[in-house]
């Protein structure tokens, strides 16, 4: 253990994140001049939102393991909330609802106890069967199909799904002596992150042709193709160092990062676009609600996690 | 000693709830009054409501705030009574007046002559979850007898679902708030409550409202 209790890798990996959104803040300050009005504020207040993510991030991930836990919980607590408010839902299932939250405690309670078993079963089988179950005792059967499947897509994507990232911190140490389970999450979570960015600017830069027209007319097939190799690039690069994966394995963890970080964020903008909204919400100025931000982590965290969980543990 | 258990009510309980397990998403904060005499006028669906439009206000002003409750439910008991009057700071009013010479809104002239800002629910009670009901005849009287304080125009959506009439257990919602410029008592003699209402109808048109049913 180094630097606040951090393993020297993952302290040099945050360092170096924090180096990155350095440059990117001396970047947009030079060019925010050329910028017209609405795309200034917008960048502006998305840079602010990475400083103020990347800290709060970096002092769960700093203290100790619980604190890391209870905030990967609280994400899924907000993400939750928010989806919840977004889809249409029934009063009959108020209680239902409640107890859905309390899937989030639940899961991450396992998490902590390390209880592998229980952890991959809680949301896929017991609350899949047992919140129909109560939503039958409510009595209501209007709109039953819509109210249990958008209920448990909600589960699964925000509590399920984003329990993965906190697993990785619990997994044993000795395989990945050099950056242990916070390695593994710093390794996700910024590179499923940089991969939306890198997406982003390769479309800006060459984007000619649209890649899903109809669901998000933003992303190019030119974006998509110059973000997965750099991330894929960025994958090797990164591995020795924070993972235990080989070099071959590290290039099929960014094609697979990269290319679930792209679907993730689609699927996420199916959502919004079949909701009729643009963003999720508003709790992160210049990217949206939480929802915005971590669509692309629903599908590569459980993807990575199973990915490096088999090959290595 | 009252003055800090209010504190320590809205610093450690109202503001927590409303922020952590709610969440709220507010537009138009800049039409809020600064100072009294002031009237906040908003739909009425859960006991949640007065305690988020109290939360939007700074602090210092908290002691000047008086949301305006019926008196019949709020005072049932003396140990509730002393709750809403001393620490959340209800204003109660009775709901049917007691004699042909007395006027129950006579609590809320006194406060505006004081310089506080009333929260007042026109629909009366809270009524079905998440529909803006018929308005009382209250708001008219009081922005007739005081046309030059401004009532302020909000809406509010999600209370409803996360703690409406007659269940206790809270669900977590997020809020969506839209406030609206204030209009005065002089400006709409001859209708102000149908005007009121129709900004306040306005406003819940530009939230968007996910199917509840």
């Amino acid at each position: 253990m180094g630097e606040f209790g951090l393993q020297p890798a993952v302290f040099q990996a945050l360092a170096g994140i924090f180096g990155l959104l350095v440059i990117a803040s001396i970047i947009v300050a030079i060019i925010r001049s050329r910028l017209a009005d609405a795309a200034r504020t917008e960048l502006v207040s998305r840079i602010q939102s990475w400083w103020l993510m990347l800290i709060i991030f970096t002092v769960a991930m700093a203290v100790t393991r619980n604190i890391s836990l209870v905030f990967f919980a609280f994400v899924s607590f907000m993400a939750l909330k928010e989806y919840l408010s977004l889809v249409p839902t029934r009063r009959a299932d108020r209680r239902v609802m409640f107890w859905a939250y309390l899937t989030i405690p639940t899961q991450y309670i396992l998490v902590g106890m390390e209880w592998y078993g229980m952890f991959i079963i809680l949301i896929p089988v017991y609350a899949f069967l047992l919140l129909p179950m109560r939503m039958v005792l409510a009595g209501e059967t209007h709109h039953f199909l819509r109210a249990a499947g958008t209920l448990h897509w909600g589960l699964m994507a925000m509590v399920f799904s984003i329990s993965h990232v906190a697993y990785l911190l619990v997994l044993p140490g000795e395989v990945n002596p050099g950056a242990g389970g916070a390695g593994l999450v710093l390794y996700l979570v910024f590179l499923t992150q940089f991969n939306d960015v890198a997406q982003y600017c390769w479309g800006k830069l060459l984007g000619r042709h649209k890649v899903l027209p109809t669901v998000s007319p933003g992303k190019t097939t030119e974006g998509l193709i110059g973000g997965v190799a750099t991330t894929v690039f960025l994958a090797w690069l990164l591995a020795g160092w924070l993972t235990p994966l080989t070099d071959g394995q590290a290039l099929a963890a960014g094609l697979l990062i990269g290319m679930a970080g792209f679907i993730g964020d689609v699927t996420i903008s199916a959502l919004k676009r079949d909701l009729g909204v643009k963003d999720s919400g508003s709790l992160l100025p210049g990217h949206g609600g939480i929802l915005d931000r971590i669509d692309s982590l629903i599908y590569t965290a459980p993807l990575f996690f199973h990915f490096v969980y088999y090959l290595h543990y | 000693m009252i003055g800090i258990l209010r504190w320590l009510y809205f610093s450690l309980l109202v503001r927590p709830v409303i922020t952590i397990i709610l969440g709220l998403n507010t537009r138009g904060r800049e039409h809020l009054p600064r100072r009294g005499p002031a009237i906040i006028a908003a739909n009425h669906n859960s006991h949640l409501d007065a305690m988020v439009l109290m939360s939007l206000l700074p602090h210092r002003l908290l002691h000047r705030v008086r949301p305006v409750a019926a008196e019949d439910y709020f005072m049932k008991n003396r140990l509730l009574a002393w709750f809403s009057t001393r620490i959340v700071g209800i204003l109660p009013i009775a709901r049917k007046r007691s004699g042909p010479d007395d006027d129950p809104l006579a609590g809320c002239y006194q406060a505006l002559e004081n310089d506080q800002i009333l929260i007042f629910f026109p629909e009366g009670s809270r009524g079905e979850p998440e529909k803006l009901g018929k308005f009382r005849a209250g708001i008219a009287k009081v922005a007739a007898r005081y046309p030059d304080v401004p009532v302020v125009p909000v809406y509010m959506h999600g209370l409803g679902k996360a703690l409406p009439r007659g269940e206790g257990l809270l669900v977590p919602f997020l809020v969506d708030i839209q406030i609206g410029e204030g209009l005065k008592g002089r400006n709409h003699p001859e209708d102000f409550p149908d005007t009121l209402r129709g900004r306040i109808q306005a406003l819940a048109g530009d939230i968007r409202q996910p199917e509840w049913d």
